[in-house]
């Protein structure tokens, strides 16, 4: 049985495409077959964080409306088997996602995948509303800053009441944490909210903690997820946290501040 | 006085007590005051369970002979009832008028008891119902308990908001905003583990997080109204 599970966060700019994209890469690296939805119809970006945005020829929209089918709007991944991705259409808005359409391209989904990820545009409006609503599982994507975690608890509230297995009287959806950009000399500082203060607004399982890297934005903008990159610190914590969602249990690793020795200090590096 | 000796019978002793007693009677329902049928059924009757009535005392209802309009006559309805062996010892429900003529006829109205007619069924009291929410209060989420109690087993977020017209119990942190008594009533209260309220509010009289004491953040409290005034005080002494 295939599951379903939604990459969210509220607020805009924390990670979600990001997540969305090393997750399911992770996953398919690990051997599953895996798809990654952008629901962010109108501001199609995951084709572009997965490198892909060339192949694009038809998207979500195009299959809801029944103009295209399904293996014609997909795209397999070149660099991890059993890896796809459907795009969002950037000329249309969210309006077109209707509850039916997409319940009919996930049930289709579901016959040939194990695993579907979607990634959720930012806000609390339709497509948000769709990308969550037949989620079984959501990865909720929070920095460690004020405003994130008040939008990321609208979120946790909103899956709460709002999703179809709320709706319906299911068990609920499965909430996972994601702490991203996440700077341990800072939290130490009092910058930034510690993993501990998220934690205690939040009240749900820590599924993993993103540092703060410069290879996010490097990958991102070389069109490669960043679980891809070896050495990078971003990258491991992320196989950590598909492992992790995988059942394997793993110390959390980045989460301290790391006092720099003293070879280091003189060469720098980071 | 619990010891008495026996011989002692002083002027001082009362010679009757008078005390409350339940009793169950057979209750005979009149629908129509002929006594020719009164009393061709009640041989009918007899002649089923000889011997069911000697001496047994009956109240007589009066409910089904209220719009009859030659009244009763009551002298003889108690002869014809005492030569079949009942003894009636008073009347129930019926006219005031029919009331009357029973008195006089020496049979005394009973008290009309709750259990009598389909329409006087005891009142039932409705509970009042405390609504129990089980999840955390998420920001956005607004709950409300009309006509009752709110109680939360988890954090109230902030920018949530939690409403009752009763009390708000709240088991963990209060982080939104907690309004009880919202119909008016001042007597409700809120209690927090944790208090670290946006707002709390009482029949309408509202603090704000800035109006609240530091010293008082964080600890579990409880918020009430004395004489028209927020009090917030330590839910532990």
């Amino acid at each position: 049985m295939a599951t379903v599970i939604v990459v969210t966060s509220g607020k805009g700019g924390v990670g979600k495409t990001t997540t969305s994209a090393s997750f399911a890469t992770g996953l398919a690296q690990r051997g599953y077959r895996t798809v990654v939805i952008d629901f962010d119809v109108g501001l199609r970006n995951l084709d572009l964080i997965m490198g892909c945005e060339r192949r694009v020829v038809y998207d979500f929209i195009n299959i809801i409306n029944g103009e295209a089918n399904l293996n014609q709007a997909l795209i397999r991944d070149k660099r991890v088997e059993s890896l796809y991705i459907l795009p969002a259409s950037q000329t249309r808005d969210k309006e077109a996602l209707t509850k039916e359409g997409v319940e009919r391209v996930l049930n289709d989904l579901k016959q040939s995948f194990e695993y579907i990820v979607c990634d959720s545009p930012a806000g609390i409006e339709r497509g948000a509303l769709m990308a969550l609503y037949f989620a079984d599982e959501a990865l909720v994507v929070t920095n460690p800053e004020v405003s994130s975690v008040r939008d990321s608890d609208r979120i946790l509230g909103i899956l709460a009441s709002r999703s179809r297995r709320a709706e319906q009287g299911e068990p609920p959806v499965k909430e996972h944490l994601v702490l991203a950009r996440y700077a341990p000399e800072r939290a130490d500082r009092g910058d930034m909210l510690s993993v501990e203060d998220v934690l205690e607004i939040l009240g749900i399982p820590l599924l993993g903690v993103i540092p703060e890297s410069q290879n996010v934005l490097q990958s991102s903008n070389a069109g490669v997820p960043v679980i891809l990159e070896d050495g990078s610190d971003a990258g491991a914590a992320y196989g950590d946290l598909v492992d992790r969602f995988l059942g394997k249990n793993l110390p959390h690793r980045f989460i301290t501040s790391q006092k720099k020795g003293f070879l280091k200090r003189l060469f720098g590096g980071s | 006085m619990l010891l008495q000796s026996p011989r002692f019978t002083g002027e001082d002793n009362p010679p009757f007590e008078l005390k409350g007693s339940l009793f169950t009677l057979t209750v005979l329902h009149l629908f129509h005051p002929d006594r020719a049928a009164i009393e061709r059924h009640l041989v009918e009757k007899i002649k089923q369970a000889p011997g069911f009535f000697s001496n047994t005392p009956v109240v007589i209802d009066l409910d089904g002979v209220v719009n009859s309009p030659d009244g009763v006559d009551f002298s003889g309805l108690y002869e014809l009832l005492r030569r079949h062996g009942m003894v009636p010892v008073g009347i129930r429900n019926g006219s005031p008028e029919l009331q009357t003529s029973a008195r006089q006829a020496g049979l005394p109205t009973l008290p009309e008891s709750r259990a009598t007619g389909a329409t006087r069924k005891p009142e039932r009291v409705e509970p009042v119902h405390s609504r129990i929410f089980s999840h955390p209060v998420r920001s956005g989420q607004q709950i409300y308990a009309p006509d009752g109690d709110l109680i939360v087993l988890g954090t109230v977020s902030a920018g949530a908001e939690v409403i009752a017209d009763g009390n708000i119990h709240i088991y963990g942190a209060l982080r939104g905003r907690a309004l009880a008594g919202v119909k008016g009533d001042v007597e409700p209260r809120i209690f927090c583990q944790s208090l670290e309220a946006e707002l709390v509010s009482i029949a309408g009289r509202y603090r704000i997080s800035e109006q609240i004491d530091p010293a008082d953040r964080g600890k579990a409290m409880q918020i009430h109204l004395v004489e028209d005034r927020l009090i917030i005080e330590h839910l532990t002494r």
